[in-house]
């Protein structure tokens, strides 16, 4: 069955797949832009690359706990893939405020990131993701050594909460909180999970290594 | 006298220039008509309004375009201001009202008028189409949000009905309340405001020449996702400040509790007007992106205070405005 042992070529077609997949909302986005289709394009840019770096984060987080209940195991090659595009999501999120809000300027960004608090808690989340990106590569995980890059991208689980605080707070002024609530609750499950199953091997070390 | 002459002999100065042109030649197919001396005034606006409600919105509403309160920028399409809106009661997406208010019905509908005043009355719609002549006013919306448009409202000085209550001595503050129907408004079932959403102005800000009641917009009918049957405009403050649908309008001794300022008391003041120099938490108050007029490509424009209405700067004279945001 594919979905247990995929063949090399299957995992190809898989990730090809996933690639096509993750350009769809930017596809689409291209398209809503050039057919005049919407009235305000870089909010609608800005919120719609935002909510992609929010899914892609989540999509990331959660093939750890999918491969371990299905124990589908190939799912982990795809889930740097994922990272990365929620980092690609992230950085056209980033270009736009720089563009929308500031035009480029960034004198003026680093001062409304100082001065407006969502802004800064997303901007620290884009920030720490950065260091995860550029280190998504073999040669750099060769580099630094499994271990220091495993400590390293476990990062992401301070920059999800803080993606989700940024989000929260966004909408917090406009009491429409039904999405980020959403939000909090599958990156609070997602992270529950990681937690429980921590605490079930420490708790049965003996046996794991048995 | 809904057509007034001015003593210069010249009608609607600029018509041409800032009015779409199916609006400035339906007015001059109206002035025609008059001139013809086919019908009196007051009865041919009774019938074209009547006229108008029973086919329901997109029907013209003939208005006088009053160049002195009327803005020389360029117009947003009407699409745009129609089809962008901030209206909760119909959803919380900006193309949420216009996919949803068409279940709003404007007809019957009446507005009372109650609290400080010695004549209280109800009005209903007919009621407030023939209280005053109505005018053509092309005013800049500026939304908290940091965007902006330029609309031609139909309507008539909200003055007019301050005249006609009497306000006694202890009316200090107007409170405008609006419709918050289950029914007809399916945004009022979630909990993102106290329902129903009320909005206040002190008296003077709400007797001020620019204060507008609102029955139009682009020389025809409201749309129902922009505040229809009737809604006020002032073009000083953010958009939010003026109530949309409104059925009642209590004058008051205390300055109301406004469904902005009950939910972010710390982002959302009493006055809102707009204010290069007050920042709110989310948005960037010091410049704004002109729908339908800025390409995404170019820098925001500067935000001016009080939108550029720098008449209504005495009615804040002694203010920190920083204090009363």
């Amino acid at each position: 069955m594919v979905l247990m042992q995929p063949t090399a070529r299957q995992l190809t077609g898989i990730k090809a797949l996933v690639h096509v997949l993750a350009l769809v909302p930017l596809a689409r986005l291209v398209y809503l832009v050039f057919t005049d289709a919407l009235v305000e394009p870089l909010q609608y840019i800005t919120h719609s690359t935002g909510d992609w770096t929010l899914y892609f984060l989540c999509i990331a987080l959660a093939v750890t706990p999918l491969r371990r209940l299905s124990k589908w195991n190939w799912v982990l090659k795809l889930r740097r893939m994922l990272g990365l595009y929620a980092f690609f999501y992230g950085l056209l999120h980033f270009i736009t405020f720089l563009w929308f809000d500031h035009f480029f300027d960034v004198a003026a960004m680093l001062k409304d990131v100082a001065k407006r608090p969502f802004i800064l808690v997303g901007f620290i989340a884009f920030v720490l993701l950065i260091p995860l990106a550029a280190t998504s590569t073999n040669a750099m995980v060769k580099r630094l050594g499994g271990k220091n890059w495993l400590w390293l991208h476990r990062l992401v689980y301070a920059i999800v909460p803080l993606g989700v605080l940024h989000y929260w707070w966004m909408k917090s002024a406009k009491n429409d909180l039904a999405q980020p609530l959403l939000f909090a609750c599958i990156v609070g499950a997602l992270l529950l999970m990681r937690v429980w199953w921590a605490r079930q091997k420490s708790k049965a070390p003996a046996r794991a290594s048995a | 006298m809904l057509i007034k002459r001015s003593s210069n002999g010249i009608d609607l100065p600029f018509s041409s220039e800032i009015t779409p042109r199916h609006v400035f030649e339906a007015r001059r197919d109206f002035i025609r008509q008059i001139a013809a001396g086919t019908i009196a005034s007051g009865a041919l606006l009774e019938m074209l309004t009547r006229e108008a409600f029973a086919q329901g919105t997109g029907q013209k509403l003939p208005a006088r375009l009053n160049p002195s309160y009327s803005a020389l920028d360029k117009q947003t399409p009407r699409k745009d201001a129609t089809t962008y809106n901030n209206f909760y009661e119909f959803g919380t997406d900006k193309s949420d009202p216009a996919e949803n208010a068409g279940t709003l019905r404007t007809r019957p509908w009446t507005v009372a008028i109650e609290g400080e005043v010695k004549k209280p009355m109800t009005l209903d719609i007919d009621s407030l189409l023939k209280l005053a002549p109505l005018e053509e006013r092309v005013y800049r919306l500026r939304c908290v949000e940091g965007w902006s448009m330029v609309i031609p409202w139909v309507g008539y000085s909200f003055s007019e009905i301050i005249k006609r209550v009497e306000p006694t001595g202890n009316a200090k503050y107007v409170e405008f309340i609006t419709l918050a129907d289950r029914q007809q408004m399916p945004g009022v079932r979630s909990r993102v405001l106290d329902w129903p959403y009320v909005e206040g102005l002190r008296i003077d800000e709400a007797n001020h020449p620019l204060t507008l009641l609102t029955l139009g917009m682009y020389g025809e009918v409201l749309p129902n996702q922009n505040g229809a049957p009737v809604r006020l405009v002032v073009p000083w403050k953010y958009g939010f400040k003026s109530a949309k649908s409104i059925v009642k309008i209590r004058f008051t001794r205390d300055m109301p509790r406004t469904a902005w300022n009950k939910s972010a008391p710390s982002e959302y003041g009493f006055y809102s007007n707009v204010n290069p120099d007050v920042d709110h938490p989310r948005w960037s108050q010091a410049s704004e992106r002109r729908i339908g007029e800025d390409s995404f490509l170019s820098r925001k424009r500067k935000t001016l205070l009080f939108n550029g209405y720098n008449d209504v700067g005495s009615l804040y004279s002694g203010m920190d405005l920083k204090k009363w945001f």
